[in-house]
């Protein structure tokens, strides 16, 4: 990862991410997206964040890609907290305090 | 004109009040986000360039991470897009309320089109559709004042704290666990229960691919299944 890298990415999500929110208000104007789009399109956020992390929570970076018991349970707690809760910041909370736990527990 | 200045600004408040308590989530994610990307290897004004030209804290996230990973650039802008193409959807869905403001406004409504703005908003337009334009454009901007300030403030307190902050905190599990967090709540709705279960069982079959393409593959995949168990439900009734 250079500068440059980071840079570009953030020019290029910024510049993308700008159009995405104008396409309509903007430049598509009075028409209505197709009702099969707006169907697949409320998945995308739960279609690509849990994919993004599952390697990360089974094989994290930290224990150079093996299985840890403490991360696990991490993600449990949060996993459980949020769904039940429906809690955002309870479950990132609940799942940070269970990480620490573990790692001195387990560590 | 006198009294029409001072509804304006009554509207402006009633935005700032229906956004401040959203500054319980902006807040901490901002923080967290400064933090993790100068953990990552951000400087604070590249940390600091991405909240305010992207402001929209998942995809900044998702990028971050993937950049850690190693992911060449297009991989990391396309994933952070795709968490961001709901953007499209509100964008859409707001169309018939401002559609006919002036450019400018629609410009600024635009940049400033995030979760809490889209959502607070809509449903106060839906719930007073005779709502003049100016109105409803005011009452946009006070929503977000309420909101913006914070997130920019909260990323950069974060940056500085970040590369104060020892690996023993272990902060490469904050984005797994703030991930899990964001998606958590919608996990009770049955598709979306499947779309996220596909992810990552597809994800992690598929990790062994080059460029982070188990991602793409995984996600069309999960999309799929949310649309088509969404449809099964409906035809079921």
């Amino acid at each position: 990862m250079s500068n440059l890298d980071i840079w570009l990415t953030i020019i290029f999500l910024g510049i993308g991410t700008f159009l995405l929110r104008f396409s309509f208000i903007g430049i598509v104007g009075d028409r209505k997206l197709p009702e099969w789009m707006t169907r697949h399109l409320r998945y995308v956020p739960v279609a690509v964040m849990p994919g993004l992390i599952a390697p990360l929570t089974v094989w994290p970076q930290a224990t150079g890609g093996d299985v840890d018991p403490a991360r696990l349970i991490a993600a449990a707690t949060a996993l459980l907290i949020g769904s039940i809760f429906r809690s955002v910041l309870g479950a990132i909370f609940g799942g940070m305090t269970t990480l620490y736990l573990m790692l001195y527990l387990l560590g | 004109m006198g009294s029409h200045m001072s509804r304006t600004r009554s509207v402006y408040w009633q935005g700032i009040r229906a956004g401040a308590p959203f500054l319980l989530v902006v807040a901490p994610f901002g923080l967290l986000f400064g933090v993790v990307a100068t953990e990552a290897g951000f400087s604070l004004i590249q940390a600091m360039a991405m909240s305010i030209l992207v402001i929209a804290g998942a995809a900044q996230f998702a990028s971050v991470q993937l950049l850690v990973d190693g992911a060449p650039v297009f991989i990391a802008v396309l994933t952070g897009l795709a968490v961001n193409l709901r953007m499209m959807m509100y964008s859409a869905s707001l169309m018939p309320h401002i559609g006919k403001a002036l450019i400018w406004q629609k410009v600024l409504m635009a940049y400033f089109m995030v979760d809490q703005s889209y959502g607070v908003s809509i449903e106060k337009y839906e719930r007073a559709p005779e709502m003049p334009l100016n109105e409803k454009v005011t009452y946009f901007f006070g929503v977000i004042s309420a909101i913006a300030p914070f997130w920019y403030g909260f990323s950069f307190i974060g940056a500085l704290l970040g590369s104060a902050i020892p690996p023993e905190y272990a902060l490469d599990f904050a984005i797994p666990i703030t991930f899990i967090a964001i998606i958590a709540p919608s996990l009770r709705s049955l598709p979306h229960l499947a779309a996220a279960v596909v992810s990552v069982l597809v994800a992690l079959a598929l990790s062994w691919m080059p460029y982070n393409l188990w991602l793409m593959v995984a996600a069309v995949l999960a999309m799929i299944t949310g649309a088509q168990v969404e449809k099964w439900l409906e035809t079921r009734k």
